[in-house]
């Protein structure tokens, strides 16, 4: 019962965003598939205690993959998003089994690394991927046959919403089972997980995995809905807001990277709309806020306020 | 062939510095034997090589007979071979049932499965039960490991160790750090364990070697300088001279 | 031949402005183990409060350069202060955030006194042209750079090797914990080796501005490319950063004469390569 409400709330709150802004379903669409994207990152740095600066390179080669799928094979929708799954585990699979001796900064720089030679490959083979131009062009099936992606982007997002909730709903059954809690083990010990017999190194790469399909996921899904590649789903400012959305929210509890996302790109939408540097500052300082004030994330306030007032108490 | 585990010859050098020097031992189902020495004697190195952390220059460690030298530590584990950390090392912010929950599934081979919710496997949780009622942590088992008092955490240390079931389990200094008032509770632990484990216990506190174990062993610079009774080794003089004395010095 | 030579002086050059900014975001790194994403700010403060004095103020290169940098320590000693010792205990990630919102607000200070366009320093009439060595001729302003990158690095070994101050910051690198025990003040430590490595990148970006224009997003731009030259060299070894910024600096300025259709690919392949087989970087501890 309790693990179903927050999807009770999800719908709520998707439900509401449909009709109250019905004009902006395009960058309703747009949170949601960045929500997938801090999803799978979650995984990564909130579960299993990986840290990644360069999450866009799964992410990106799921779009690529999704778009060039769409254009040159098939158009649907559904057989788009298992091919950038598959492209962003494969990727997460090769990578991985260099990146995941590393640690600390050097684990950092290796990630934002393999995002930055993507980015350059993809920009060599132009004659694919359009290079700087963008992967244009696409042009979606409807979704199971049935439903046509309109203009105002009704279906994009009742589309992108439902993919949102078969995600999160796999990664709360995985996070939950013996997997998750090895995860876990590994983030708080690595040492210990070994001394009790784990494969530590093959637990890590499998989480690693997992994560570059659920971001290869987001990216299918983003290039479904915005018809477009370019070259900037390889970008490092995208990793690097994927990690600020997600401790915005709160590690490690699914929910958080859901919260983060969306007040992150809100308060981006309306801050840059005023100006551009305006949100600079507004950004800032939350980011600041969050690490002094609140480490547990907007996720962990509630907790927080409570503690303040059992001690005023 | 002998059940248990039995060390031959076993060397270690870093570069020039030799850190083992031809050890000896034998540790067999119910047998409850003490490591003594002095700082940097080379207790931690002993226990790595046992446990598979490190790989020793030359020499054998069998286990039942069966050569164990070149496994890994999680193949050791599997094997029987099971250490508690000198410097507590559990998973801080799961609680006490998730901290025995993972060697539990593990011991099953159950860590891989990404289905199912962790807390709904019956033998495992009837296990977790069984060991936290062992330890006297079945009030605490749903508190995060963080918020336990040190001398509760060296128990779910034990607990989550004995949760391999090993046949030999090295206990590396278990009171270490723990407040006098709680070392009475670890003395009951180990007296508790089971009794055809083989247990080796490296410690420092004197009182709680003496209470608990059969046989000491010393080991001084790399080399085990003597082995025998409690009471042998308290009247040995050059325990008194090597360790002892520069212990109260 | 005038090809590699061509390479060499624009690589080297280009590593030595590498080094400057560098080497201060190592040995803090190495120090206080906080993964600064923010320093490359400095460099850009630099540059930026050099460009106002200069076309503002009308001050000459040289002075307006002084006052940056001195602008710069005093600018840098209350961040520290209030800002960075916080997070130094903190884990990797709450850092990274913590001094990702530090570059945001840099940027966003400067575009919103600057503006965001090009903040370009106009370099004095004896630093341009250039030099006739009799079989070649160089840029003199590579000239300036490479003697103020062997100064640096020079007066960097001087400062550990020969005086109070340096043994004890190795010491507070080599084992933070004795040094306290010893009665190390390291807190100052922190503050002042902070304090001269904003200096450093703030001379880095001031000397770089041809290399590495000056503009608001500076720090974010180029925020890897520091990153990586510390990771590659080493955390804490001004040696080693000194290798990977001119190994870094001639690689990359060679691939983009012989292979400009390529970018940036062979910097990171080499970063990828080298922190594959020595994570530790070239001349860092395991």
């Amino acid at each position: 019962m309790r693990r179903a409400l927050p999807f009770a709330v999800m719908l709520v709150v998707a439900v509401a965003a449909y009709y109250a802004f019905p004009y902006n379903l395009a960058f309703l669409t747009r949170i949601v598939f960045t929500m997938i994207l801090v999803l799978s990152l979650d995984l990564l740095l909130g579960v299993t205690g990986i840290d990644t600066l360069g999450q866009a390179a799964l992410y990106g080669s799921g779009a690529y993959a999704a778009g060039l799928f769409a254009i040159h094979v098939w158009n649907d929708p559904l057989a788009g998003l298992a091919v950038g799954a598959l492209a962003g585990a494969t990727v997460a699979f090769v990578s991985g089994l260099f990146l995941l001796r590393a640690h600390g900064l050097t684990l950092l720089m290796l990630t934002i690394a393999v995002a930055e030679v993507l980015k350059e490959l993809a920009n060599k083979l132009d004659w694919i991927t359009g290079g700087t131009d963008g992967l244009g062009g696409i042009q979606m099936g409807p979704v199971l046959g049935l439903w046509d992606f309109d203009f105002i982007g009704q279906t994009g997002y009742i589309y992108a919403v439902s993919v949102l909730f078969v995600v999160a709903a796999v990664l709360s059954v995985v996070t939950g089972s013996p997997f998750g809690l090895s995860l876990r083990g590994i983030k708080d010990s690595p040492a210990r997980m070994r001394a009790i017999g784990t494969p530590v190194g093959r637990r890590k790469l499998a989480a690693y995995v997992l994560a570059g399909a659920v971001a290869g996921i987001a990216g299918a899904l983003a290039a479904q809905s915005t018809a477009l590649v370019s070259l900037s789903v390889y970008d490092f400012q995208l990793s690097a807001e994927a990690v600020l959305m997600l401790v915005l929210g709160g590690t490690g509890r699914l929910w958080g990277a859901l919260i983060g996302t969306a007040v992150f790109m809100t308060v981006h939408e309306v801050a840059a709309s005023v100006n551009p540097f305006n949100w600079l500052f507004v950004i800032g300082f939350l980011v600041l806020g969050v690490v002094y004030a609140a480490p547990r994330g907007l996720i962990g306030l509630p907790e927080e306020l409570r503690q303040i007032l059992r001690r005023l108490k | 062939m002998s059940a248990g585990l039995e060390v031959r010859g076993l060397n270690k050098a870093f570069g020039g510095l030799t850190v083992a020097r031809d050890i000896n031992l034998d540790l067999n189902p119910g047998d409850r034997k003490a490591l003594i020495g002095p700082n940097g004697a080379g207790k931690s190195t002993f226990t790595n090589l046992i446990t598979g952390i490190l790989e020793p220059s030359s020499g054998s460690i069998r286990l039942d007979g069966r050569d164990i030298g070149r496994l890994s530590e999680a193949q050791r584990v599997k094997a029987g071979i099971a250490k508690t950390f000198q410097i507590t090392n559990l998973f801080k912010s799961l609680t006490v049932r998730d901290n025995l929950r993972l060697p539990l599934l593990e011991r099953r081979g159950l860590t891989g499965r990404p289905i199912r919710r962790a807390d709904r496997d019956g033998g495992v949780e009837d296990e977790v039960e069984s060991l936290l009622a062992q330890f006297r942590l079945s009030d605490l088992g749903d508190r995060t490991v963080q918020r336990l008092a040190y001398g509760q955490q060296r128990l779910v240390e034990m607990a989550m160790t004995l949760a391999l079931k090993p046949r030999i389990l090295i206990l590396d200094e278990p009171a270490a750090g723990v407040p006098s008032s709680e070392s009475p509770l670890i003395a009951e632990a180990i007296a508790g364990l089971p009794q055809d484990l083989a247990v080796l216990i490296i410690e420092h506190d004197m009182g709680l070697v003496f209470q608990v174990a059969q046989r000491i062993i010393v080991l001084v610079a790399g080399a085990i300088l003597t082995e025998g009774r409690p009471e042998e080794i308290a009247a040995d003089p050059r325990v008194r001279d090597l360790y002892l004395g520069a212990h109260h010095g | 031949m005038n090809l590699v030579l061509s390479i060499i002086t624009d690589g080297v050059s280009f590593g030595m402005i590498l080094f400057m900014i560098s080497v201060g975001l190592s040995v803090t790194m190495g120090l206080m183990r906080v993964v600064n994403l923010a320093h490359g700010g400095f460099a850009m403060l630099g540059g930026a409060f050099t460009h106002w004095a200069m076309v503002r103020a009308g001050l000459p290169f040289l002075p307006a350069a002084a006052l940056s940098l001195v602008v710069v320590v005093l600018l840098s000693l209350p961040m520290e202060r209030v800002l960075y010792r916080p997070i130094y205990k903190m884990g990797e990630l709450p850092q990274v955030l913590a001094t990702i919102g530090i570059t945001f607000l840099m940027i966003a200070s400067v575009a919103y006194w600057q503006g965001s366009t090009l903040l370009p320093i106009k370099l004095p009439a004896a630093m341009q042209g250039s030099v006739d060595l009799g079989f070649r001729t160089l840029p003199t302003h590579r000239i300036y750079v490479m003697v103020a990158g062997m100064l640096v690095i020079l007066g960097l070994f001087w400062l550990t090797e020969r005086t109070r101050f340096g043994i004890r910051l190795r010491a507070a690198v080599d084992h933070p914990g004795t040094a306290a025990c010893l009665g190390i003040d390291t807190s100052r430590i922190f503050a002042v080796t902070f304090a001269l490595g904003a200096a450093l990148a703030a001379l880095g970006g001031i000397l770089g501005a041809e290399l590495l224009p000056i503009d608001a997003y500076y720090p974010l731009r180029y925020m890897v490319l520091f990153l990586t030259v510390v990771a590659v060299g080493g955390l804490g070894s001004i040696t080693g950063s000194f290798v990977a910024a001119l190994a870094l600096g001639i690689l990359d300025t060679a691939a983009r004469y012989l292979f400009p259709d390529f970018g940036t690919i062979f910097f990171y392949g080499a970063m990828f390569v080298i922190l594959g087989l020595r994570p530790q970087g070239l001349m860092g501890r395991v």
